[in-house]
């Protein structure tokens, strides 16, 4: 084990990647001697080479789709894309070329690329640089979309997609890059379409993503000193989604909320809400909470932006919320820590 | 009346009010620039702070043809082009300070500063986003049959996108009245330009569109004056867009926070040596149209301009919270839920 940070770990995969397969290359602005905005690949080029690590000019479009253009024809890309913001330029040769190839030629090609792109609030970069827009990706067939929430996970998840055969979105988040963690020393790829359940407890089951993930790990100390048990799944990859895994969690506990950070309106949330409404309705004791940020853009103000994030507070409050239905709706209610039911 | 050209060789047919009002420009956008880098590195204001020290000429040159109910578009870099197009220091100091009072109440700050009144369409986060913007703005003076013209600004990083293609081909179409004005500073962030395109001169990009293009110096704010206005005549008159591309330099980082290691001292003080407010002040005052007295008058009324600026900025309000939902369309439920 050793203790790295979040852009490290990311780092740590790719380098890996690279010295494993000569054909992974990375290509984005900025991403050579500079480094990267964000500093993730700070000494690749160093090691690499022009050839391996390539500075783009700036035309998110022409990224993605030369990236593509090069996954199709025997490399495997890695392209960057600076902001998640500046994915929706890039969108037609996303969604439309790389996520549909394979499927309109028949199956005649893989499409080994993988596009990294960094979201989210929380630095006061306004609506244009702080979006979280997982959504759109996980809403277009053929692509696989992966958020990692702590150095671990980001580094062996970046591996396994690095191998994928199919196009996959790696969404890091701008206020995780300092985040320490341990990293184990085998350096073993984390399969993707598989949730990790990170606390476990058997009143409430938490989903959270990307930076709420610890949020929600917080909240979970508050409510356990007040007799909640929380479990906290962290599905890491949000295509595909290891829905029985939350399924199994949510048949223990009887309750589900879920944290994100993207807008509350068609976000994620809504998606795994559905299917655990779908698939284990009969297991609920209270209906599913959202956690998530109000249907506005992200403003510049410090002040009105931490106001309209999820906070910790706010998943702590949302768990009371159904687990201690009684209160709220004013039926009596006589909760019994540890079961996870009201009666 | 005294003209500029008259006194001073290739200076053009400039007036001495407009010559001092241009060195006034520059001089109040480089203390905008000064005293916001100074109160950000002070942790005073939140997100990214773009400056355009060294750019000025660029901004008050162009701008200097503009009437009030022109427009202009901007970028990340943008404070320069909406103070040379009149805007307020004060609220613009507001805004980077996320006050209330600022021009977008806080809620766009410094890359997102807008004037509609002042025919600002606005700064812009998205690099190339405001060039098909401009080009909107030159269609519709074109459809309300108007004199009016729109200057696109933008960098040399941004000619690289697909709205800037897309963009000059549809005003060349179209002759829209825009001026397309590149402002070439040698760096798109840490890559030179010479690493994100293969035509050293941008303006040679104007023949595959059909319309005419030059390079101007932009450290030579009368040079800049005279290029935009030829296009801008042209424009008025019907005749189309043209490409104009600057040549110019960022003397500070990227962004306030980039200590740039990817250019070299030597290259710094050659551009440091052609600061654009030094050579021009220079110049009005060996032609005799200003005075030492008079470059020292001027810097302290910017002076004092700027120090109340900071004073509005910081005494003023914050937003309430509430104002987190408001400019926004917003869906609720017969009980006021969002949804
Ligand atoms: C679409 C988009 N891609 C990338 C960025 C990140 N970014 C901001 S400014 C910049 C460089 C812009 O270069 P240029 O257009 O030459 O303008 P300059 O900064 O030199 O004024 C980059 C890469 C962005 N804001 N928007
Ligand atoms: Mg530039």
């Amino acid at each position: 084990m050793a203790e790295i940070t979040y852009r490290q770990a990311v780092n740590l995969a790719l380098r890996e990647e690279m010295r494993r397969d000569p054909t992974v290359i990375l290509f984005g602005e900025d991403v050579g001697r500079y480094g990267g905005a964000f500093k993730v690949t700070e000494g690749l080029f160093e090691e690499f080479g022009p050839e391996r690590v390539l500075d783009a000019p700036l035309a998110e479009a022409g990224i993605a789709g030369t990236a593509l253009g090069a996954a199709l024809t025997g490399m495997r890309p890695v392209a960057e894309i600076m902001y998640i913001d500046f994915c929706t330029i890039a969108l037609d040769q996303i969604v439309n070329q790389a996520a549909k190839i394979r499927y309109m030629s028949g199956g005649q090609v893989s499409v080994p690329l993988v596009i990294r792109t960094q979201s989210g609030s929380g630095r006061s970069s306004a609506a244009q640089h702080a979006q979280s827009l997982e959504a759109w990706l996980c809403h277009a067939p053929g692509l696989l979309v992966i958020m990692p929430s702590d150095p671990a996970s980001a580094r062996g998840l970046l591996k396994s997609a690095i191998r994928e055969n199919n196009p996959v979105v790696f969404i890091e988040h701008k206020l995780l890059y300092n985040m320490k963690g341990d990293v184990p020393d085998d350096g073993e790829p984390i399969p993707l379409g598989k949730a990790r359940i990170l606390r476990e407890g058997n009143d409430c089951t938490v989903v959270a993503t990307s930076t709420e993930v610890a949020k929600a790990m917080g909240a979970a100390d508050t409510l356990a000193d007040e007799g909640i048990e929380v479990e906290i799944i962290d599905p890491m990859t949000l295509v595909p989604l290891d829905i029985d895994t939350i399924f199994s969690s949510v048949r223990k506990t009887g309750h589900l909320v879920i944290a994100h950070e993207a807008c509350e309106r068609a976000g994620f949330g809504g998606e795994i809400a559905t299917r655990v409404g779908e698939l284990a309705f009969d297991y609920l004791d209270a209906p599913i909470a959202r956690v998530a940020t109000p249907p506005v853009p992200s403003p510049f103000a410090p002040i009105l932006e931490s106001a309209i994030l999820p906070n910790a507070a706010q998943i702590a409050d949302a768990v009371r919320r159904i687990c201690l239905r009684g209160n709220v709706n004013g039926r009596i209610h006589t909760y019994q820590a540890g079961t996870g039911r009201d009666h | 009346m005294t003209t500029v050209e008259s006194r001073l060789p290739l200076a053009g047919h400039v007036s001495t009010e407009q010559a001092i009002g241009m060195l006034r420009t520059m001089a109040l956008i480089r203390a905008f620039e000064d005293t916001a880098s100074r109160l950000y590195k002070e942790g005073r204001l939140p997100g990214f702070l773009h400056l355009y020290i060294g750019e000025e000429a660029v901004a008050a040159g162009a701008c200097a043809n503009l009437r009030p109910d022109d427009y202009i578009t901007s970028t990340h870099r943008g404070h320069g082009h909406v103070i040379a197009k009149g805007a307020d220091v004060k609220r613009m100091m507001a805004e980077l300070f996320a006050k209330k009072t600022g021009y977008c109440r806080g809620k766009g700050g410094s890359m997102h500063i807008f004037d509609f009144k002042l025919g600002v369409l606005g700064a812009n986060g998205i690099v190339g986003g405001g060039i098909p913007i401009a080009t909107g703005a030159g269609l519709s003076i074109k459809l309300r049959k108007t004199d009016q013209v729109a200057i696109c600004f933008f960098g040399d990083g941004a000619s690289n996108q697909g709205s800037f293609h897309e963009s000059l081909n549809i005003a060349a179409v179209f002759r829209l009245p825009v001026i397309y004005l590149c402002e070439n500073n040698c760096y798109a962030l840490s890559t030179p330009q010479r690493c994100h395109q293969a035509v050293p001169r941008i303006s040679d990009r104007a023949s595959a569109y059909g319309m005419p293009g030059m390079t101007v110096d932009g450290q030579d704010v009368l040079a800049v004056y005279e290029a935009v206005k030829e296009a801008v005549e042209r424009a008025r008159s019907g005749g189309g867009p043209t490409l104009i591309e600057a040549t110019t330099y960022r003397i500070s980082g990227h962004h306030v926070g980039d200590s740039a290691p990817y250019r070299s001292s030597e290259e710094l003080e050659y551009w440091r040596r052609r600061d654009p407010i030094e050579a021009f002040q220079q110049r009005l005052i060996s032609a005799g149209i200003i005075s030492e007295g008079d470059v020292k008058a001027m810097r302290k009324s910017i002076e004092e301009e700027m120090a109340a600026a900071v004073r509005y900025g910081e005494e003023s309000p914050s937003p309430n919270i509430d104002e987190a939902y408001e400019d926004v369309f917003l869906g609720r439920n017969m009980h006021g839920v969002l949804i």
